[in-house]
């Protein structure tokens, strides 16, 4: 299993990681971190949707929705 | 001397039970107003404290964090900081903390105390909480919020409810900030909170603290950036003082806030060490959004509310109808003959008919939504529509406003308060009354009929579905054009909770119905009156000498008759003469006027029967013997209802829920040029090329 960070949408429906970094450029990420998503976070991604987009995730015992282009700002390193 | 109410700000994420507990304690004592400048409602409600003394509890918006990113985060933003004018700073803030999801919720927490404002905890949903198998001691939790008051609660079955009236009643307890991100942080907020000291900035260092934790108020090109000069002296003390970090200064202070938060749920959270099964929610989505069963259902879900609207609204609507006619005879054949009866008549008692007829739909529609969004499923349908609405520019949560605008746009625009984000609202909003509503129907039925006299049902009923195809692809398009013009920076994020399900609070359910359509019924509903007597006074007036002038003569010689005459060569290019002018004039009342409009004008009265009116209006010809209602003239008269914005109904409504004229207006001038210009391009190339 790799050790090297991808980005939290290339992570498959079902996989955890910790989230290693987050791309402060694109915008939501402050409130995404609010919310409880930031680095050292563990994140589980449960679903994408039934077109492809957005992907469900797990947080903090919650769930959220994020946009593909959004995961793909998050570099997480798979569990 | 009594001393005036205290006031208390009610503060919480969304889906914490924060509505459930206001109404709990507040009973039916509450009003609604307006926050100036924004569509955001103002809530207060009155509670007594156990000694008797008037409590005033301002319900602020739903909100994950004071960071705020639209016009409700905002206010319940300033309110807190005492920026609001017309609103007092809150003398203490209870926080709604859903016990369920305690880190997420202690986030705002910290916040609130960040601004030294004392806070007192009702820590709800401890029911979920248990089933989770897990427990929250509030003693443990108060000591780690540095003493502030927790006390755990159940809002939908009114459990801890005194308790928390006996909280509210005692003295507020003021905790220190909880979270460290560092010397240098610390530093940089002393400066920062100097620097607007000596601006003469009052609460200095709460605002300084809210300026520098929010990435958006130090952003220039953000629509929400402090000035620029206070900006730049920020800016230099951030560069002089940060550490360097790869991390910029708002995600550490983040960061910081969710270390404390750690170590409180660690202290303070017990249990929960089983492996966690699947939820029953967790087992729910499994079906329902399920790439085919979540499908079905989803259609399933969305046809039963569609069809609601359609047909169950048709019931009640027909009473209201016949209610109201008869009503009109009744005042009518006790009135003397004459203006003032004709104005009570038509203009008011058929005035206010026509608003309350939408009733049954709003209430409709209004139930679907807060049963939707109270079980938590409203949240999986805009999960699985964003895709589709993200290619134009818009979110998921635009879904199931548009789509309830088939049936009527009114209630559709009144549920684009589910959006959050101002833009994706405002151009939901703008492009909602292109998707095919039921007034529509009558006109494109006759029109139709009339355009192709010999066809059949089935070439009759395609026309029909190209024409609400029409409808959809222009609403597309110009939300994709609104968008891009509205939002030139950055694509607003999409960014949901997914709550778990729960049975849908009913008592919720009926008091937000009560409350919209009451507010539909005072706000636009003055509106829509005062514009259907406006428009019976233009056709009434002004009256021929002779009492015994047929109607058809008596409405051309009225004002909304001359009206016609003088757009006639506006109208010529689309193949039109006065009289369709006049009809098409007359329906910007209301749509379906057209039908009666017309059947006047053609003589054959204004409640003639589908396949006479067809008849009169097949056979009206023109002085050279061509039919007045060719194919072409019919087409373009159709694809003109398409688009056209003729509905002072919804002009009201929009007024309303974008608080301004602006946009309403706007929305009239958009819609009808584009029809104009499509009609007359239908009619002149269609006729030309395709005789």
């Amino acid at each position: 299993m790799s050790d090297s960070p991808v980005s939290l949408s290339e992570v498959s429906p079902g996989e955890s990681a910790s989230v290693v970094a987050m791309d402060p450029s694109i915008a939501g990420m402050q409130r995404l971190q609010e919310m409880g998503l930031l680095p050292g976070t563990a994140v589980k991604v449960v679903r994408r949707a039934p077109l492809g987009d957005p992907i469900e995730l797990e947080v903090r015992g919650y769930k959220l929705s994020i946009r593909k282009a959004e995961a793909a700002g998050i570099s997480v390193r798979p569990a | 001397m009594s001393s005036p109410a205290r006031k208390i700000a009610l503060v919480g994420n969304p889906n914490c039970g924060k509505t459930t507990l206001f109404n709990a304690l507040t009973g039916l004592r509450q009003k609604v107003g307006n926050y100036p400048g924004v569509t955001v409602e103002k809530k207060i409600g009155e509670l007594r404290s156990l000694h008797g003394e008037k409590i005033e509890l301002l319900d602020l918006p739903g909100t994950y964090s004071l960071s705020a990113r639209s016009d409700d985060e905002r206010v319940a933003r300033d309110v807190l900081l005492g920026d609001l004018k017309g609103t007092d700073r809150p003398d203490a803030v209870l926080c709604v903390v859903d016990a369920s999801n305690l880190e997420r919720n202690l986030y705002l927490v910290l916040q609130v105390i960040d601004l030294k404002l004392p806070v007192i905890i009702a820590l709800n949903m401890i029911d979920v909480l248990e089933e989770k198998g897990q427990r929250i001691d509030p003693d443990a939790l108060s000591q780690q919020l540095g003493g502030t008051p927790v006390i755990p609660c159940q809002a939908n079955q009114e459990i801890g409810i005194v308790d928390i009236k006996a909280a509210l009643s005692r003295p507020p307890h003021r905790a220190h900030r909880r979270w460290n991100a560092g010397d240098d942080v610390e530093r940089i907020l002393e400066k920062s909170a100097e620097i607007l000291i000596s601006r003469n900035h009052p609460n200095a260092a709460a605002h300084a603290l809210t300026i520098i934790s929010d990435r958006a108020m130090r952003d220039r090109n953000h629509p929400h950036c402090i000035d620029h000069a206070l900006l730049g002296e920020l800016e230099s003390i951030i560069q002089s003082e940060a550490k360097s970090s790869d991390l910029p200064i708002e995600s550490r202070i983040v960061a910081a806030r969710y270390e404390t938060i750690g170590q409180i749920s660690a202290a303070a959270v017990r249990g929960g060490d089983a492996p966690m099964e699947l939820s029953f929610s967790d087992n729910l989505d499994a079906t329902l959004i399920h790439p085919i069963k979540g499908w079905l259902i989803f259609i399933a879900v969305m046809v039963t509310m569609f069809y609601s609207m359609f047909t169950l609204a048709s019931v009640p609507m027909d009473w209201i109808d016949g209610g109201f006619g008869a009503l009109g005879e009744f005042v009518g054949n006790r009135l003397v003959d004459g203006d003032l009866k004709d104005l009570i008549v038509n203009g008011i008692i058929g005035g206010v008919g026509g608003v309350v007829i939408f009733l049954p739909q709003i209430l409709i529609l209004f139930f679907f939504i807060g049963v939707l969004e109270s079980s938590g499923y409203m949240a999986r349908a805009a999960f699985i529509m964003d895709r589709l609405m993200s290619k134009v520019g818009l979110n998921g949560k635009s879904f199931i406003p548009l789509l309830s605008s088939y049936a009527c746009a009114i209630p559709g625009i009144m549920g684009t308060r589910t959006i959050e984000d101002d833009k994706d609202r405002l151009v939901t909003i703008l492009v909602a009354p292109l998707m095919s509503c039921t007034a529509r129907l009558p006109v494109y039925v006759i029109l139709i009929g009339v355009m192709t006299p010999n066809a059949d049902a089935v070439t009759r009923t395609s026309l029909m579905f190209g024409l609400y195809a029409l409808g959809t692809l222009g609403a597309f398009f110009f939300a994709w054009i609104f968008k891009r013009a509205f939002s030139k920076n950055a694509a607003s994020p999409f960014l949901i909770e997914l709550p778990p399900y729960r049975m849908p609070g009913w008592k919720l359910v009926f008091q937000q119905l009560l409350d919209r359509g009451l507010v539909f019924l005072k706000r636009a509903g003055t509106i829509i009156l005062g514009l259907s007597i406006l428009i019976w006074a233009a056709s009434t007036y002004p009256k021929p000498a002779d009492p015994d002038t047929p109607r058809e003569i008596a409405l051309e010689q009225s004002y909304m008759g001359q009206a016609g005459k003088i757009i006639e060569p506006v109208v010529k290019p689309l193949g039109y003469d006065w009289k369709i002018g006049s009809a098409i004039v007359w329906s910007f009342a209301a749509r379906e006027v057209f039908n009666s409009a017309i059947g006047i004008i053609y003589k054959v009265g204004d409640d003639a029967e589908n396949t006479e009116l067809e008849n009169a209006l097949a056979n009206a010809k023109n002085p050279d013997g061509s039919p007045i209602f060719s194919f072409w003239v019919c087409a373009g008269l159709l694809v003109f209802y398409v688009f056209a914005q003729q509905c002072i109904a919804t002009f009201a409504v929009v007024k309303r829920e974008t608080a301004s004229w602006k946009w309403p207006i706007f929305q009239v001038v958009y819609m009808t040029s584009f029809a104009y210009f499509a009609a007359m391009a239908v009619y002149q190339i269609g006729s030309r090329f395709f005789g």
